[in-house]
């Protein structure tokens, strides 16, 4: 990572902290909440799509197995809320691997149709799976997170520890980025076979990159379970996978920061729209066609190339004479 | 010496035996055998579609061959993925230059190391310090690859905003940043004038001054003349003639197959 990037960390980082201290309605703190727990699901998928060129309709099906796993494990088998968390993602990661076995060998986008139907399957064994999962109706009393004797119980305490797990999964991803394997990534989505070519293990890493995003979602799942306590299949059906892939090219495939700019984005906006709740998905929908005809790289990524083409021209104006010959 | 020297010195450092590549009915290469010794340039020519490229992709594993072996070192490398044939050390370039066009000009050369680094997803997610060592350690090496290729000025463009002759250079660069045994040039000067023709001569010619095996694919004849140790003349997927670069401007044959004067 580079300087620059450990400086916009900080000040993100302060800004985000100093928001509770402004905000006394615990509304808003919650719809925030959720913002933290999109990002991390968002970070995940944009390393897919961003670094390994490939696309993920089911991520809504990884971030219900991190809950679901979380919440049958501690409150039907009374596992430790972290062990349970660790598990849940390890078995997510697993699964993740054998979807990505087969399909991410083929060049192409499987990845996109196997992730899909695995999240419909998902979404009905969800429901059909009453004796365990609780059925259509969801599934209620899942503990608190807890760190020692403190139990994470209200919104505020919940948005310093969602927030602080969300900036550390945005410094280990960039990280990640600016590393060997992220060098290997940006360049096996830019061009496979030049990356081959050049030595790169590109179905190995496609792979890792898939469950690293799979174990994220999962990470975020489980966190969400024990946040609301209550959940049911309604929250992981396909139309959050939708959800996430918009946040993700909204913000710009390939960059960090405009993931969590979309996500903000794109999660506070229905808030700010509940006058017009019923047209919510139309909304949506017009949001990510008019960004993917007018920002195809995405609005962020869209909206910082046409603040420098200005300062340039401005810079050109205020010194006609740097350019006379 | 080490084995590997040994060996080099005993036999050629790669062959090709009866190899065979179909593409549909075509056969683009039909039972072509040919020898490479090391630390010379032994370039290919013929006209279009006599199997030049295919005889690079099939080396470099990305086109599977019908029929034939090919041998690196006296050892098979038929069947391995480029990823295992590049770190083998045998690396490329290609006709159209294929750079990562978003990445900067160092990057590219970085990602070139590539088969000879190891930091993995755990050094590079927490930035372990022997990650950050070995991260020094490429970022310098680049540079002096960047140096030597004359692009270092160039180093933080991005790869899609230089010259077509600086993005030859920087697609040798990046294939000479993995460090290979032999180094495979798919037609370095295509698109270059003669100036620049003359300038990517001399640097092929420097790198086999540094003991470097090179097998060029060029359709410039001047420059084929010009740098071979040894010319394979190629019609119709076979070898239709070899020799060093004097002789094998004499042989009827490839006069009438190829120079066609």
């Amino acid at each position: 990572m580079g300087k620059r990037n450990r400086i916009y960390l900080l000040i993100y980082a302060q800004i985000v902290f100093d928001i509770p201290l402004l905000l006394r309605n615990n509304y808003h703190l919650m719809v925030l909440n959720v913002a933290a727990l999109n990002i991390i699901v968002v970070i995940g998928l944009n390393l897919l799509m961003g670094y390994a060129g490939q696309i993920s309709l089911g991520h809504a099906a990884f971030f219900g197995l991190g809950a679901y796993l979380s919440a049958v494990l501690t409150t039907t088998y009374g596992f430790p809320v972290w062990p349970a968390l660790i598990l849940a993602f390890v078995v997510t990661g697993a699964v993740a691997y054998a979807i990505g076995i087969p399909t991410l060998k083929l060049e192409g986008h499987y990845l996109v149709m196997a992730t899909l139907g695995f999240n419909v399957i998902v979404y009905i064994v969800m429901i059909q799976l009453d004796a365990v999962t609780g059925g259509p109706s969801g599934f209620a009393g899942i503990p608190h997170l807890r760190m020692g004797g403190f139990v994470f119980n209200s919104e505020r305490k919940i948005y310093y520890l969602f927030w602080a797990i969300s900036i550390l999964v945005l410094l280990l991803s960039l990280n990640l980025i600016t590393s060997r394997v992220g060098r290997a990534m940006a360049a096996l989505s830019h061009n496979e076979i030049a990356a081959k070519c050049a030595g790169v293990d590109t179905e190995k890493y496609k792979l890792n990159i898939f469950v690293i995003s799979a174990i994220l979602a999962s990470l975020a799942g489980s966190l969400y379970a024990h946040y609301i306590t209550f959940i049911s299949p309604g929250t992981f059906s396909f139309f959050y996978s939708l959800q996430v892939v918009t946040m993700v090219l909204v913000g710009g495939m390939g960059s960090l920061w405009g993931s969590i700019f979309g996500t903000v984005l794109l999660t506070l906006l229905p808030e700010l729209l509940h006058a017009v709740k019923d047209y919510n998905v139309l909304i949506q929908g017009v949001i990510l066609t008019g960004v993917l005809v007018f920002f195809p790289e995405g609005l962020f990524p869209g909206i910082l190339e046409a603040w420098r083409k200005r300062r340039v021209a401005a810079q050109q104006e205020t010194a006609p004479t740097a350019k006379a010959p | 010496m080490s084995q590997e020297d040994a060996l080099s010195l005993n036999g050629p450092i790669l062959e090709t035996r009866g190899l065979t590549l179909r593409f549909g009915g075509l056969e683009a290469l039909n039972g072509l055998s040919i020898s490479v010794e090391s630390h010379r340039i032994v370039s290919m020519i013929g006209p279009n579609g006599a199997g030049k490229t295919t005889l690079l992709n099939a080396i470099t594993g990305v086109n599977l061959p019908d029929d034939g072996d090919i041998l690196f070192r006296g050892q098979s490398i038929l069947g391995l993925k480029p990823f295992q044939i590049t770190a083998l050390g045998v690396n490329r370039t290609f006709q159209q230059t294929q750079l990562f066009s978003n990445m900067t000009v160092l990057g590219n050369v970085m990602v070139g190391m590539h088969p000879r680094t190891r930091s993995g997803f755990l050094g590079g997610t927490f930035h372990l310090p022997g990650e950050r060592r070995e991260e020094k350690q490429i970022r310098k090496r680049a540079e002096a690859l960047l140096e030597r290729f004359g692009l270092l000025p160039r180093a933080e463009w991005r790869a899609s905003h230089i010259s077509i002759a600086e993005q030859k250079r920087l697609e040798i660069a990046r294939a000479m940043a993995g460090e290979p045994a032999i180094l495979l040039l798919d037609e370095p000067a295509a698109g270059l004038n003669i100036r620049e023709t003359e300038v990517m001569g001399d640097l092929i010619l420097r790198l086999k001054g540094d003991g470097q095996t090179v097998i060029l694919v060029e359709h410039n004849m001047h420059l084929v003349m010009g740098i071979s140790d040894w010319v394979i003349v190629l019609h119709h997927g076979s070898k239709i003639g070899e020799g060093r670069p004097e002789d094998v401007q004499k042989d009827n044959r490839v006069v009438e197959a190829y120079l066609g004067t």
